[in-house]
């Protein structure tokens, strides 16, 4: 047996600082909020779990959960597959592989609210290139009217702005592809799509989970562009997750309502995190297991 | 099964101005059907560039390849009908091991049943039957390169068979093996083989003819023999054989021939002679070494000269059983005989016995 060294604590300890200040102790003001009834500065009562509780039942945070799920479920349909359609129709080399590189990477420099004041702008039926169109098409549009329209808009602003990091990722992913597959699948008189399946797709596991996660966490975040854009409505028809919290906390001042909704928001991201990591490891490698080593 | 006819030339480069943009000079070149080859050069030579264009992989920046005399320069490898095996192990990584080698006649719409008894037959010959059901990525290196191996035999109608150096990541004692296999089923099938390698001994063990290359050019083309004893180029004389050739200017062997001519000899073929024997050259031995069964001693003819020319070194094979001059002796060696080439930029002029 190893001796033990007790001295690697010694090694973390800076680590265990850093994270420390960063994460923990934040996180801890959020429990100690959660579990108090902040009535004015000098005044608090312990009210245990009362605050989950109450929220655990309230209807409007069932409404954007669910809102949520769908709207992040969209957007990884949709961004994944034009990911990946676009990382493969992108050139390889040469002076168009830069230009197109560039031109692609636009949309990730702009941040959240330019791009919901983009969208505005360009949604709007007067003067809106987008919305002026449609109404020119005799397409009824509105994103401030129609709790659809508001929907599918934020979906497609979503889209607009992140695509390219999928695309990028996976652009990545497809030029670590050594040469040699590609030259054995055409002696091998492979197909385009077998390629697609039986080379590109299994190469791309890797940068495409980092996509996937990564797109799901984002997206189950989103709040800046619904505020510009539509400030959650019409209705709460675009009221997501942090829309509802950020209407607790700063605009009511529930403090303790809004810090056991941040708690449970905070564990609903990391236990879907964790399912679905999983389950990408799985796939690809589950039948590996299956498939009798011995 | 096809024969090959190869008139071309290959840069990458757009415009090639010098010899030195080309990856393969303007080189003709035949494969009879049938045939073993061996494509042998060290690396950079254009020996897989070659093999490239023969697959279909390349297109040739000049000229022609035609298979049974008919014009496949602007064919992809599936319409030629190539099978290539790659240095590296490529494998299809969420298939089967029977799944990958079934793939390029799955791909060309083999029925089923066909398949399935080919699989099993290439399988037995790699000594995979044990593996077939396995995922092939959990395997090891050697193993995926079997695989590879077998795709690239399991089409029975192919024109040709490229190989580019695929046992470079194969264990020694399995290199022997496979090597072996590779040649029964050359013997059995009668399949177009083409082997590209850095490695003589595999060249020369596995190919009925090999193709040495240097600098994008085809040097020599030959049976083993041939590149021995009369290498057409100084290049074949100094790559094969272990030592290769010693070459030395003519004047210091007192051969009457003119000019910047060149003698070339093998290790093998000098012995010890009489002092001031015809001839031969009176050296000083700097090394010997016993490699077991024979001595390797290196001797230097004369001293290094006042403007710093080296004096040529001569490598000597001696068996055991001989007086080995000790380190520091001179000797005299006979290295003008019956296997004495003499060669003239480089190129061979004669090949004769001692004037």
């Amino acid at each position: 047996m190893k001796p033990v060294n007790q001295k690697a604590w010694l090694l973390i300890l800076p680590v265990i600082l850093c994270v420390a200040f960063s994460a923990i102790l934040p996180l801890m003001t959020v429990v100690n909020y959660s579990v108090q009834d902040i009535i004015s500065p000098e005044r608090r009562v312990f009210v245990g779990t009362e605050w989950f509780k109450s929220v655990m039942r309230d209807d409007d945070l069932q409404g954007a959960l669910l809102r949520q799920m769908g709207f992040s479920l969209s957007v990884l349909l949709v961004e994944i597959p034009l990911g990946i359609a676009l990382a493969l129709s992108m050139p390889a080399k040469g002076w168009h592989a830069s230009a197109v590189l560039v031109l692609v990477a636009i949309s990730l420099l702009i941040p959240w609210n330019v791009v919901g004041t983009i969208w505005q702008i360009y949604g709007r039926a007067d003067i809106g290139l987008f919305g002026a169109t449609l109404a020119k098409l005799g397409i009824d549009y509105s994103y401030t009217g129609s709790a659809r329209d508001a929907w599918l808009t934020v979906l497609l602003m979503d889209v607009w702005h992140w695509t390219p990091l999928v695309a990028l990722l996976c652009y990545a992913g497809l030029r670590a592809i050594p040469d040699a597959y590609y030259q054995a699948a055409s002696i091998d008189g492979a197909s385009k799509f077998a390629v697609f399946r039986f080379i590109q797709l299994p190469k791309l596991r890797g940068v495409l989970m980092i996509a996937v996660l990564l797109r799901f966490m984002d997206s189950f975040m989103i709040y800046t562009e619904p505020f510009v854009l539509t400030g959650g409505g019409p209705g709460n028809a675009t009221t997501f997750l942090s829309q509802y919290l950020t209407q607790k906390a700063v605009g009511q001042f529930d403090l303790g309502p809004a810090a056991a909704f941040s708690l449970i928001y905070f564990l609903i991201i990391l236990l879907l995190c964790f399912v679905l990591y999983n389950w990408m490891q799985r796939v690809g490698t589950a039948d590996n297991a299956g498939a009798g080593h011995g | 099964m096809s024969r090959i006819d190869l008139d071309l030339a290959h840069a990458y480069k757009a415009n090639p101005r010098e010899d030195a943009d080309y990856a393969l000079l303007p080189l003709k070149m035949s494969f009879a059907d049938g045939g073993a080859y061996a494509l042998l050069g060290p690396s950079g030579c254009g020996k897989t560039t070659l093999l490239n264009i023969v697959s279909g992989l390349v297109k040739p920046s000049q000229g022609t390849v035609q298979f049974d005399g008919a014009d496949v320069t602007a064919r992809t490898p599936q319409q030629r009908n190539i099978a290539q095996v790659f240095q590296f192990p490529v494998i299809y990584d969420t298939m089967t091991v029977a799944e990958n080698l079934a793939f390029p006649l799955r791909n060309r719409g083999v029925p089923a049943d066909r398949i399935t008894k080919r699989v099993g037959q290439i399988a037995e010959m790699l000594e995979l039957s044990g593996q077939l059901d396995m995922r092939a990525a959990g395997l090891a290196a050697d193993a995926k390169q079997k695989i590879s191996l077998g795709r690239g035999l399991v089409r029975e109608d192919v024109s040709a068979v490229l190989f580019d150096e695929p046992l470079t990541v194969i264990d020694p004692h399995l290199k022997w093996q496979l090597r072996r296999k590779l040649k029964q089923i050359h013997h059995e099938l009668k399949l177009t083989l083409i082997y590209v390698t850095h490695d003589q001994v595999e060249a020369l063990t596995f190919a009925e003819q090999v193709v040495v290359m240097t600098r994008g050019r085809a040097v020599q083309v030959g049976s083993a023999s041939e590149l021995f004893d009369r290498p057409q180029h100084t290049f074949v004389g100094h790559f094969i054989g272990s030592p290769g050739m010693n070459f030395l200017p003519a004047a210091t062997a007192a051969h009457p021939a003119p000019g910047a001519t060149v003698l070339g000899v093998r290790p093998e073929y000098v012995t010890l002679a009489a002092p001031h024997a015809p001839g031969a050259v009176v050296a000083t031995v700097t090394q010997a070494q016993d490699i077991g069964t024979y001595w390797l001693v290196t001797a230097r003819i004369g001293a290094d000269n006042e403007a710093g020319a080296t004096a040529p070194l001569l490598r000597v094979r001696l068996g055991a059983q001989e007086a080995i001059p000790r380190v520091g002796e001179t000797a005299w060696f006979a290295v003008v005989g019956a296997h004495t080439c003499w060669y003239r930029d480089d190129v061979l002029i004669a090949a004769e016995a001692a004037p």
